[in-house]
């Protein structure tokens, strides 16, 4: 579990669903995990283009400079994205990409990268348009920020009408995406020890 | 009187400082919109679009932002509580009419979400350079309301105080917002209907034979008659007497402006709105309103933790300027600390009124970004050496 203040940015194509996925988060921090979240957003062309970002600060304390200066968590969901965002992370940064969309180098060794197949997720679902909240379903596993609960509740008061369930299954899929691969890493170590 | 359940979302949310600004207003009872789409305000006019149509509201897009000011006079005459929203170069646009809405004493609300000019100068980025504009934007003398806010909670909290001022001192209040606090999004939480005060507007209990619209007791502000009542009268952008009807005399000249400025100035009072915290010993006061007022926060916890004794006055009310307020505070410190993201409007204020008492610090910041904290912790510390 993360404590303190934390800083995120969320990044990708405009269309990808990255501003929903900052309100959803945002949502779930300050009205279901009665946390303090401000969030701010790119506007003009880059919002429409390759690297529309969101960047939200997270804290328990009354937040008073609203932007983010060197995120602890980046995800990623376009190549522009990774290249314009990357620079700024902390040293002890966890990012998190898209794998079949964004192909990152050699971040350092103090950094955790994780990646998620989010579209083939997606797409099984029949709705390639929900990846971004499969990368969410799979933050929330990866980072314990944010309540599992709480999320789910933002993200039915989010999305819109009609669309709950198949938005919730896509957030538990990419969830339990994260939670396999752990276990199966961590089974990998065992047999390996 | 309470606000009208219909239009009170009440609950938590998770929106942005323009959406908060438009259900401040529907929650204060605004029924009519008209404005012209501008960044960084757009989002406060798309709001109050989709939601006016479950309130009974009507909403105009305009052909620019003189006929938008124009339509929400109009349609405060005509009963419905009004407003428009805006940025810089729109409200420009819009002095001669705010003009006409001060000479006609007319309740409405103008909201400015600040972006950094001159002119077109940066559309998606914060400024706070109109706050002198706000005060002498239109021409001709005058006294003037604005508030500035310093979060999304607050912009929705205090639009509901600029309708009650307006429709209190039949004034255009002016809310100034900025970029950042208008395109902020944090939690905010409506209160119920029941909970929230709305100042209903002031209409004469005189029969149709008897009112004059511009007549005045000793509180200096005339009742109104909206149109449709049944009362036929004059009002004018023209020096006018009690009755509404031009009168271009010296003396009539005299009276109107002297009140039209004493209603306000009267009761700067009752208009002051300002958050002040550990006044008492301080050393130095940071003085700061908006964004700005939120940035320093961190400069004076850090300037408080290398033992300085920081005071602190934020101005919710820019406007009528809270002159005895700050003039008295002068006395007993060394300086006032003024960060604003313009170059040095409200400090000059201040100066003027410590008229030397102590010294003003003014640290200005160009339009398109926040102060650095380090940067006004630097002017606390040089201040107090």
């Amino acid at each position: 579990m993360i404590k303190g203040q934390v800083e995120i940015r969320v990044t990708g194509y405009g269309g990808q669903g990255v501003v929903l996925s900052g309100y959803i988060i945002g949502r779930a921090v300050t009205i279901y995990d009665d946390k303090n979240a401000t969030m701010t957003q790119s506007f003009g062309p880059e919002a429409r283009g390759s690297a529309c970002s969101i960047s939200m600060i997270i804290s328990p304390d009354p937040i008073y400079y609203p932007y983010v200066t060197s995120p602890n968590i980046l995800i990623v969901m376009s190549p522009e994205g990774y290249t314009k965002h990357y620079p700024g992370v902390t040293d002890d940064a966890i990012i998190i990409v898209e794998e079949d969309i964004v192909h990152p180098g050699k971040i350092k060794d103090t950094q955790t990268l994780y990646t998620c197949p989010a579209t083939r997720i997606a797409e099984e679902l029949g709705r390639r348009l929900v990846l971004n909240v499969v990368m969410l379903g799979f933050f929330t596993a990866a980072t314990e920020l944010i309540s599992e609960e709480a999320m789910r509740k933002s993200i039915e008061a989010s999305v819109p009408e009609g669309t709950q369930k198949l938005n919730l299954t896509a957030f538990n899929n990419g969830y339990a995406y994260f939670q396999e691969s752990k276990e199966k890493a961590e089974e990998k170590a065992r047999t390996q020890a | 009187m309470k606000a009208d359940p219909k239009g009170v979302l009440t609950g938590a949310h998770y929106i942005d400082g323009d959406h908060a600004c438009a259900e401040g207003a529907i929650a204060a009872g605004c029924r009519f919109f008209a404005g012209y789409p501008i960044t960084p305000s757009t989002e406060a006019a798309e709001r109050i679009a989709s939601r006016f149509p479950f309130v009974g509201g009507t909403f105009i897009q305009m052909e620019d932002e003189l006929a938008s000011m124009a339509a929400i006079l109009g349609a405060s005459w005509g009963g419905r509580k009004s407003m428009t929203v805006t940025s810089g170069p729109g409200f420009s646009l819009m002095m001669e009419n705010i003009g006409l809405g001060v000479m006609m004493e007319v309740p409405c609300v103008i909201a400015n979400v600040q972006r950094g000019g001159p002119s077109t100068g940066l559309p998606t980025m914060v400024g706070q350079q109109d706050m002198m504009q706000a005060r002498w934007g239109s021409h001709g003398d005058y006294a003037i309301i604005a508030l500035a806010p310093q979060s999304p909670q607050e912009s929705f909290d205090l639009t509901i105080t600029a309708f009650n001022f307006s429709e209190k001192y039949r004034v255009p209040v002016l809310f100034m917002l900025d970029e950042c606090i208008g395109h902020m999004t944090e939690k905010v939480v409506i209160p119920p209907a029941e909970e929230i005060e709305i100042e209903p507007r002031r209409l004469t209990d005189k029969p149709p034979g008897d009112y004059l619209p511009y007549e005045t007791g000793k509180d200096l502000i005339p009742d109104m008659a909206d149109a449709g009542m049944g009362y036929r009268f004059h009002t004018t952008g023209l020096t006018h007497d009690e009755r509404g009807y031009p009168d271009m005399s010296v003396e009539c000249q005299g009276k109107l402006v002297r009140r039209l400025m004493d209603k306000i100035n009267n009761r700067v009072d009752d208009i002051t709105i300002i958050r002040k915290e550990k006044i008492d010993g301080a050393e130095v006061i940071l003085l700061s309103y908006g964004i700005s007022a939120r940035v320093s926060t961190l400069s004076i916890e850090k300037a408080r933790k290398k033992g300085v004794k920081v005071g602190r006055v934020r101005l919710i009310t820019i406007w009528p300027f809270p002159e005895k307020e700050i003039a008295k505070l002068a006395d007993k410190i060394k300086a006032f600390i003024v960060p604003e993201i313009n170059m040095g409007q409200i400090s000059r204020e201040v100066e003027r009124v410590v008229a030397g008492k102590c010294d003003v610090i003014s640290v200005p910041h160009a339009g398109g970004g926040v102060h650095d904290p380090e940067v006004i912790l630097e002017a606390i510390m040089e201040a107090v050496k």
